[in-house]
């Protein structure tokens, strides 16, 4: 029986009046792939960014490990954590993001050593080692003093992955990772997060890359108006969608 | 123009002269010092304050950059007394231009930090940052570098309304100068030779932003 990673409880996200997330239930083990998929709108960049308090929500529960996220309950009324320990807590997880969010006044390098050193609290010198690890894994050693501005999109992506990754998190997400870049570009992020998975890394991926999700996951969830529409392993939901919503998403989104 | 005796007057004068030097250069100095250094918190409150704190900011803001200077030199030399505050001429005027100042050098902190994009914000607390993390390596940097230029123009601004000073009887560059013109008759040559001076000073604080903006320069 492998060890429950990420447990989601009936999560309710709100903006003012308008309810983006009406009840998502979701657990997921240690070492599991799973693809989110959906429509724009569907809700499946908030639930991400639920995860990692990116956004706030206002009802159900995250945990990670089984330590509960953002929020606690103290005599009845639910709280909001303390900054710091929000902080704490978001170093559980790495999130890679569609514009990259690279830091562009500091190297590839220092990119991935900034948390490293402020928040793992390591010394300079392993710190570079471990971003001259990562960088080497994700094919751009040779990058390492090179500022953002002089990369191209595929490769900051692949920094980005690299100082999300460096962190040693528990749990990868990725937004729409590929959906900012040019086409001939999208193939060395992708084959990047596949080394990943192989690994064995516990990731979460929300994206539009159909055929990718296929063959990458263990599990796809397919996020509907805001709630969960289907989830199944890759081959019965590409293959034989059970509800209609998901085989038209399927259609309009051209995998076949 | 007689230029010997012009040299003549001003080898005479040459102590008072750079002691009001000296004087506009310390006025410049500390008040472009403390003004920056209230200024980034009021850019910081301006930002990211909760809103009750963010109105008065603003209104504090408002107020001082719709107030002339020379008003808010005049003020805080006689208006602070009648209170019993009692600061000297020197004290009161570095205390207006640096108030000034923090207005002006607050709102450049908050264009700044509010032209960085949010996905800034987002990675850096992605990876646990806290927020004074987040601003001292992430946000700041980039603010300051953003805000560097049009920050050159406010000191260059409050080296200029370091001589309104000598309306309070601060023995500055310009009221040395005058003191000076009212003894020789040498009005064109002396004031010439203050803007002289003002424009060295200005000259010097743009180069050096100059020079900071190329040493902090991101190559692309």
């Amino acid at each position: 029986m492998t060890q429950t990673l990420l447990e989601i409880r009936d999560l309710h996200k709100r903006y003012g009046t308008v309810e983006v997330l009406k009840g998502v239930d979701c657990t997921m083990a240690q070492g599991e792939v799973i693809s989110i998929i959906g429509s724009s709108g569907s809700g499946k960049t908030t639930m991400l960014r639920c995860i990692n308090m990116l956004e706030e929500f206002q009802g159900g529960s995250i945990r990670i490990d089984g330590q509960e996220i953002g929020y606690e309950t103290v005599g009845g009324v639910r709280k909001r954590k303390k900054e710091n320990e929000i902080a704490r807590q978001r170093a559980m997880t790495g999130m890679a993001f569609q514009q990259f969010n690279l830091f562009p006044h500091m190297t590839a390098a220092k990119n991935i050593m900034l948390g490293l050193m402020k928040v793992r609290g390591m010394g300079r010198d392993e710190a570079r080692s471990v971003a001259e690890k990562w960088l080497d894994r994700v094919g751009l050693l040779s990058r390492i003093d090179h500022y953002p501005g002089q990369l191209s999109g595929g490769q900051q992506q692949r920094v980005a992955i690299a100082r999300a990754i460096a962190m040693n998190p528990k749990l990868m997400l990725f937004d729409e990772v590929t959906s900012a870049l040019d086409p001939e570009l999208v193939n060395e992020v992708l084959q990047v997060i596949k080394g990943l998975a192989e690994d064995g890394m516990s990731m979460l991926l929300v994206t539009h890359e159909m055929r990718f999700a296929y063959e990458v996951s263990t599990r796809v969830i397919f996020m509907n108006q805001g709630r969960i529409g289907e989830e199944g392993n890759p081959k019965d939901m590409f293959v034989k969608p059970q509800t209609e919503r998901l085989a038209e998403f399927l259609k309009s989104s051209s995998f076949n | 123009m007689d230029i010997p005796a012009f040299l003549d007057q001003l080898w005479l004068a040459r102590i008072p002269l750079l002691k009001g030097l000296g004087v506009s250069i310390s006025i410049s100095f500390l008040s472009i010092l403390v003004g920056t250094v209230l200024g980034v918190f009021v850019g910081l409150a301006l930002t990211y304050g909760y809103r009750p704190v963010q109105w008065i900011v603003r209104g504090y803001t408002d107020f001082i950059r719709g107030t002339p200077v020379l008003v808010l030199v005049l003020a805080s030399y006689y208006v602070l007394s009648t209170i019993g505050i009692d600061l000297g001429p020197f004290q009161a005027g570095i205390l207006a231009l640096s108030i000034f100042c923090s207005s002006h050098v607050g709102e450049l902190v908050r264009g700044a930090l509010q032209a960085i994009p949010k996905g800034q914000t987002e990675a850096a607390k992605a990876i646990g940052l806290t927020f004074s993390q987040t601003f001292l390596y992430v946000l700041g940097p980039q603010a300051m570098r953003q805000a560097l230029p049009a920050w050159v123009n406010t000191a260059a601004e409050m080296v200029k309304a370091s001589t309104l000073l000598s309306i309070i009887g601060v023995a500055e560059l310009l009221l040395r100068t005058q003191e000076l013109i009212s003894r020789t008759f040498m009005s064109l040559e002396f004031y010439f030779f203050a803007g002289f001076l003002y424009f060295v000073i200005n000259y010097s604080i743009e180069r050096f932003g100059r020079y900071v903006e190329r040493k902090t320069a991101v190559s692309s």
